[in-house]
């Protein structure tokens, strides 16, 4: 499983990297950026998930089969 | 200023100017949102309120049929205005695409997390030094000696004005927003302190640039060129106006909660993980900001025959509380999981400083309860709202309990 930002999206809410500081970050314009490739475990799903569901955007996403 | 007839049905003559709608406009909304989602209004020259999400939503994110020309609703008409789209008169909130997004990435990084988490430790001296000051008060003013002067002394030092000083921005801050009736001639006469202020300030930075924000937008280029001086007087303008009374307000709404909310107080002071939940949840339910747009041209839009130049007032802070979107949407839930808010607007013109202004808010409650981990309000009559767009408590009486 993987998540993903729409960067054509995302409006820099800064909602995803203050509540999963370990799966996303910020770029210099304060927008949000997966970490590594967003590849997704068991342990960071629900974290993921929190994210995805705060995001004022609804710029990320998670693919189930990736 | 002129005598306005009372409201006596929103949906046909909405004015959020209206002392009801200052005192408490969460039940005119949510009427109506069950009668018809978007009011009309004949004042200002013609307007519209979408009441929910969904209508919010859309004309936030369409800048085809919407422009952001004036985002303070008045009484002048817009095409009067000296600089039009799409630069405006505060780059990049009146700028409308393809320029706004290069006004727009130019302060972004002054505004990132980077710059501003380092911001913190400076923030919290200046919350601490103010309930230093209030020492020994029975009855401690919330929002006057507190709400208030965080988010001005902190813009007022990144854009590098003197401390001393801080007074005179609050106000300009009432010029600029308080002032939204006046007629236009009153308005310009107003305007000329601030004119002569920052006239003064940007030459003393051309004279002896500074590592601040000012000298910044007089420095930084585009394309080879450096900004046009009403470029930077603009922005300056802008974070000014736009970074005090909105956080003043997201301070003193979210005191105000805790001060009428016993259980809530003492769940934050005892489980403070909750802090950031909390914070998304003051933001939503007591979201300070509303936005205007105009119409650019005749159409049929949510169901509405809009006209050229109509306003559309965006209520952020209604469609925060629509049920269509968040459960309970009525209810204040200390630790609300998933909080879609849009207190800091959507799409292109997401607020530049919502970083700046969640690190203020969640500081200045966290000092404040630290403090003082039980108070109350003094004198309920006492605690007075600002009218205009960004609303949210003024003078906040608190009693101090042991
Ligand atoms: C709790 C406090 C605040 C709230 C609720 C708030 C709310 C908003 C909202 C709703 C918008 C969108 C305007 C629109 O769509 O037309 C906005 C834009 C903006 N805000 Fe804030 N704001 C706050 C604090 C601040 C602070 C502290 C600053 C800067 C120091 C700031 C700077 C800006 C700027 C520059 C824009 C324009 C962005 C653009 O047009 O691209 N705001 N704000
Ligand atoms: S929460 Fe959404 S809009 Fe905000 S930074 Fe993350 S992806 Fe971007």
């Amino acid at each position: 499983m993987k998540v993903v930002i729409d960067a054509e999206r995302c409006q820099g809410h800064g909602r995803c990297f203050s509540l999963a500081p370990g799966i996303f970050e910020f770029d210099d314009l304060g927008n949000g950026v997966v970490i590594g490739d967003g590849t997704l475990t068991d342990e960071t799903i629900e974290l993921a998930r929190l994210a995805q569901s705060n995001c004022p955007e609804h710029a990320i996403s998670i693919e189930e089969s990736a | 200023m002129t005598i306005k007839p009372p409201v006596e049905d929103f949906a046909t003559d909405w004015d959020h100017t209206d002392e009801r709608w200052v005192q408490d406009p969460y039940p005119i909304w949510e009427d109506l949102r069950s009668r018809c989602p978007v009011a009309h209004t004949d004042r200002y020259g013609g307007g519209w309120f979408p009441a929910t999400h969904a209508g919010v939503s859309a004309v936030a994110n369409d800048t085809e049929n919407f422009t952001s020309r004036t985002v303070v609703i008045g009484n002048g008409r817009p095409e009067e205005d000296a600089l039009p789209a799409p630069i405006g008169v505060a780059p990049p909130i009146t700028s409308d695409p393809p320029f706004h997004q290069i006004a727009r990435r130019l302060i972004l990084p002054a505004f990132a997390p980077g710059p501003v988490n380092a911001l913190e430790p400076r923030i919290r001296e200046l919350c601490v030094g103010l309930l230093d000051q209030m020492k020994g008060q029975e009855v401690v003013n919330g929002g006057m000696d507190y709400a208030q002067y965080i988010p001005a002394a902190v813009i007022s030092r990144m854009l590098g004005f003197p401390e001393k000083d801080d007074d005179i921005f609050r106000e300009f801050v009432h010029i600029v927003l308080e002032g939204v009736d006046h007629p236009r001639e009153e308005r310009i006469e107003e305007f000329a302190p601030i004119e002569e202020y920052f006239t003064a300030q940007i030459q003393d930075h051309q004279e002896r640039p500074r590592d601040d924000l000012t000298s910044y937008l007089l420095n930084v280029e585009v394309g080879g060129e450096k900004l046009a001086i009403e470029h930077v007087f603009g922005t300056m303008l802008l974070v000014l106006v736009a970074g005090i009374d909105t956080t003043w307000s997201a301070i003193g709404a979210s005191l105000l909660h805790l001060a009428t909310h016993p259980d809530d107080l003492e769940r934050l002071v005892n489980e403070p993980e909750l802090m950031p939940f909390a914070i998304e949840e003051f933001l939503r339910f007591y979201a300070p900001v509303t936005m205007a747009r105009l119409v650019k041209h005749d159409m049929d839009y949510l169901g509405v025959p809009m006209k050229e130049y109509d306003w559309i007032l965006l209520g952020f802070p209604a469609a925060n509380r629509d049920p269509a979107v968040f459960k309970d949407a009525d209810k204040f839930i200390i630790d609300r999981l998933e909080n879609r808010h849009l207190a800091f607007g959507l799409g292109i013109h997401r607020c530049a400083g919502s970083n700046l202004a969640r690190l203020e808010l969640r500081v200045a409650i966290e000092e404040f309860i630290k403090r003082y981990p039980r108070f109350e309000v003094a004198d309920r009559r006492a605690v007075t709202f600002a009218q205009g767009q960004v609303r949210g408590p003024r003078n906040l009486p608190f009693r101090v309990l042991a």
